[in-house]
């Protein structure tokens, strides 16, 4: 049983059902957790664009269901978000919207509640930030808010939880005393929009036209307003729809011709007009006089977004976030690296040799062990990016970038899925995808999403770190600094290509708040942190695991013919009769081994899959053994290393212990430093792994995510042959 | 004396007197709060000059010049 349905089994006590609505940053998310506790309760439901998150509370004498709807700052469904609100209030009919306003900030935030009075859904307004209010020095007369607003007016601090019972309390009552009743209120918008909507609304009326799921006067105002998504459903009454279009017309060239602005724009002023003039009746007092308030926000801002001093910052803090998550990260890596060590040993001592154990060890174990490993990493590393987000700094790193990424074809907002994916080294790219969906422009939003995969996961950090270590050692820092700077150059201009090929379009408008700063609640960072590095965990369990067993069952079958396996066998027999020294015996035995490993995987599925690619990839300077571990990498990055460990024939290599791995490959003659450099670059910018897929076609469609992947092999192995060919010939 | 939101130098202070933009520009700059008669203040420009950032409302709004070029404002003296 779900909890919805949980929610609908209970039986005797009345339900109540409360939606949270605000504009974003009014800390609605902040006040939902703190009511419905520690995310007990809470469950996801993603949308088309946005998610929706619902809670229940139990009280004495009711069920409270909470839904905490996306931020919005206007119901003008001009995002999908606004849209996903609306839709909700219309169809779902809550008891009651507890709208939350930033007090601090009263004359915005009341937009959004003069267009519920205008739906005429029963509202209770929360008073939020009020500490915030306190500092700044503003006192709220409550009372007279409330009178003229005729809601209820509830004071709140979400951080601590403070009034939220009392809002709750209130939002109960109030929606018993309302009992579903929705009651538009009619607010003067002058005499030639207030002429035309008694017009249509008499129209409205007589016909029923859509008047099941709007209000009537609603209808009209949506229809003089020009919102798209009421014209098109109106659309298929076309003769009623016809009239009101007229009516509209007419208002409109009346509007422009005798005031110069489209009816529209009227509404809106109107709308705050009536804002203003409820302000006007002493509603704010500041109590302390105007220099001595608090403007933090503004003073730092002076600093984090100046104009020279701001992006030194901003690259400062990257930078030593990229720090602190290898740093830190690598002490609890560590340890489950010694637990994973600990527990393949266990599974090899329990299970008697064979598949078996082959199976649950080399397969399962070390393939989503390597998986798990990166988990401190990954927590890490989403702790301070939530720390970002939450702190209101994201934000600014979106204005600071915009106007370069809008030079090739991007927008602000892709700044963000960019550092998720790994732009500071380190990310992932699944989590960068799915945040994607702040980009309000579809075109923007493919652009993001087909270039977010090619910075440097942590899952393809390994394969550098071992490459780097084997052929630049001696600029080890540098080169990993390059790497993330060739991957932030190759996004944009694979970005910039696709903007002006198949994806092009105009640019869409930036137009952002810049939100107060904020110390984050530890609750919601670490909320934030757990539900992306759950994802991730899933991932390993689920999709790594089944991959993990097919790419050991390639490898593994076919089988030797028995004819090659008593071959080595009698090479074997020979070296443990002829050889006295123990010493010398035991190193041929090993190479003899080694041989056998290297036949058999040749053998196998996977190897004959490497060798057919061979003729191809060679141009690359790739051999089939690097092929295998690169297929397998197209299942998840992480697999590379561990592959090629085995494909070189040194059993079971530890993907963290790269050093073993990466002198056997220095000194390998197939091997030099541009064969390196190419597998570098393949390996930035090739096939994102199957996880990033998936994520993508969700995101996009199964038609863009099956594009990146051939599109991104191809330019992947393009660069590599230039840089292979160019590199041997000229400089060898 | 009118000009456009974009001419409007840092730290300026100004009074909305028109926003000129229909369709979906126009709807989201007036529900951001963009409408006549409110003062806005210039707080800075991003490093490359655009966009810029504005106070109004007691909030930090940022907006690029293409779309501060649908906006006139009145100079206010400080």
């Amino acid at each position: 049983m779900t909890t919805a349905e949980a929610f609908w089994k209970l039986e005797a006590k009345p339900k109540t059902i409360i939606a949270l609505a605000g504009n974003p940053n009014s800390g609605k998310t902040t006040l939902f957790n703190a009511i419905t506790g520690a995310r007990q309760h809470v469950g996801n439901y993603p949308g088309i664009t946005v998610e929706r998150k619902e809670g229940t509370i139990n009280l004495k004498n009711t069920h409270v269901k909470l839904i905490d709807l996306p931020g919005t700052y206007s119901l003008s469904a001009y995002s999908q978000e606004e849209l996903v609100a609306r839709n909700f209030l219309i169809d779902e009919k809550p008891d009651i919207v507890v709208d939350i306003v930033d007090a601090t900030m009263l004359e915005r935030h009341l937009y959004l509640a003069i267009q519920f009075f205008e739906l005429g859904i029963p509202v209770v307004l929360a008073l939020n930030m009020m500490d915030d209010a306190k500092k700044q020095g503003l006192r709220i007369n409550r009372k007279k808010l409330s009178e003229l607003l005729n809601c209820p007016v509830v004071e709140t601090v979400a951080r601590n939880g403070q009034g939220k019972k009392e809002l709750i309390d209130v939002a109960i009552k109030q929606a018993q005393l309302k009992n579903k009743i929705w009651a538009p209120l009619d607010i003067s918008y002058g005499t030639d929009i207030d002429l035309a909507l008694d017009e249509m609304e008499e129209i409205i009326q007589a016909e029923d036209f859509m008047t099941v799921r709007y209000p009537a006067r609603w209808i009209a105002l949506k229809y003089l307003e020009n919102d798209q998504e009421i014209i098109t459903l109106g659309g298929q009454f076309t003769d009623i729809s016809k009239r009101l279009t007229e009516i509209v017309e007419q208002t409109k060239e009346h509007c422009l011709k005798t005031l110069n602005i489209p009816p529209e724009a009227i509404i809106a002023d109107y709308r705050y007009g009536l804002i203003n003039s409820i302000l006007k009746q002493n509603i704010i007092i500041q109590e302390k006089p105007q220099q001595e308030r608090i403007q933090m926000t503004t003073r730092l801002d002076r600093f984090l977004v100046n104009r020279y001093f701001g992006p030194v910052l901003m690259i400062a803090i990257l930078y030593g976030m990229f720090q602190i998550t290898f740093s830190v990260g690598a002490i609890p890596m560590g340890w489950l690296e010694n637990l994973f060590a600990w527990i393949s040993q266990t599974a090899t001592l329990l299970i008697p040799a064979g598949y078996l154990q082959s199976l649950v060890v080399s397969g399962i174990i070390d393939g989503v062990g390597g998986v798990l490993g990166f988990v401190p990493l990954i927590a890490i590393m989403f702790l301070m990016i939530s720390f970002l987000e939450d702190s209101g700094y994201m934000a600014r790193v979106a204005y600071m970038l915009d106007r370069i990424l809008r030079i090739f074809g991007l927008h602000g907002y892709s700044a963000m899925p960019f550092i998720i994916s790994g732009g500071i080294a380190g990310g992932c790219a699944v989590p960068g995808v799915m945040a994607t969906r702040t980009l309000r422009s579809p075109k923007e939003k493919l652009a993001t999403l087909l270039t977010a995969p090619f910075m440097p996961c942590g899952a393809k950090l390994p394969v550098f770190m071992l490459l780097v270590a084997a052929f630049f050692s001696e600029h080890q820092p540098l080169m990993m600094f390059s790497i993330t700077l060739f991957a932030w150059i190759m996004a944009l201009l694979v970005a910039k290509f696709v903007r002006s090929t198949v994806i092009r379009g105009k640019s869409t408008p930036f137009i952002m708040e810049l939100p107060p700063y904020r110390l984050p609640t530890l609750r919601g960072i670490f909320i934030h942190t757990w539900e992306r590095t759950w994802q991730y965990i899933k991932k390993a369990g689920t999709v790594i695991l089944a991959v993990s067993i097919l790419l050991w069952a390639a490898m593994t079958f076919p089988l030797l013919p028995q004819q090659q396996v008593s071959q080595f066998e009698m090479e074997r027999n020979v070296a443990l009769n002829t050889l006295s020294d123990s010493l010398e015996r035991q190193e041929t035995l090993t190479a003899i081994n080694n041989r056998e490993g290297q036949a058999s995987l040749q053998h196998s599925l996977a190897g004959q899959v490497g060798t057919a690619l061979e003729p191809v990839s060679k141009w690359a300077g790739f051999d089939w053994r690097t092929n295998i571990a690169l297929v397998g990498g197209f299942a998840a990055k992480e697999v590379i290393v561990s592959t090629f460990g085995t494909a070189y024939s040194l059993g079971d290599i530890d993907p963290e212990a790269a050093d073993t791995l990466s002198s056997r490959i220095a000194s390998d003659s197939s091997w030099n430093k541009f064969t390196a450099l190419a597998m570098i670059v393949f390996v930035l910018l090739y096939a994102p792994c199957v996880v990033t897929v998936v994520a993508m076609a969700k995101e996009s469609s199964w038609r863009w995510a099956f594009f990146a992947t051939i599109f991104n092999t191809m330019l992947g192995f393009g660069m590599a042959v230039s840089i292979y060919q160019i590199g041997t010939r000229l400089f060898a | 004396m009118l000009k456009s939101l974009r001419q409007m130098a840092t730290g300026e202070k100004a009074k909305i007197m028109t926003v000129n933009a229909v369709g979906e520009i126009g709807r989201r700059l007036r529900d951001m709060g963009l409408s006549p008669g409110t003062e806005i203040e210039i707080l800075g420009r991003a490093p490359l000059k655009d966009p810029v950032s504005i106070r109004l409302k007691n909030y930090t709004l940022t907006l690029r010049n293409s779309e501060a070029d649908f906006i006139t404002v009145e100079g206010l003296e400080n």
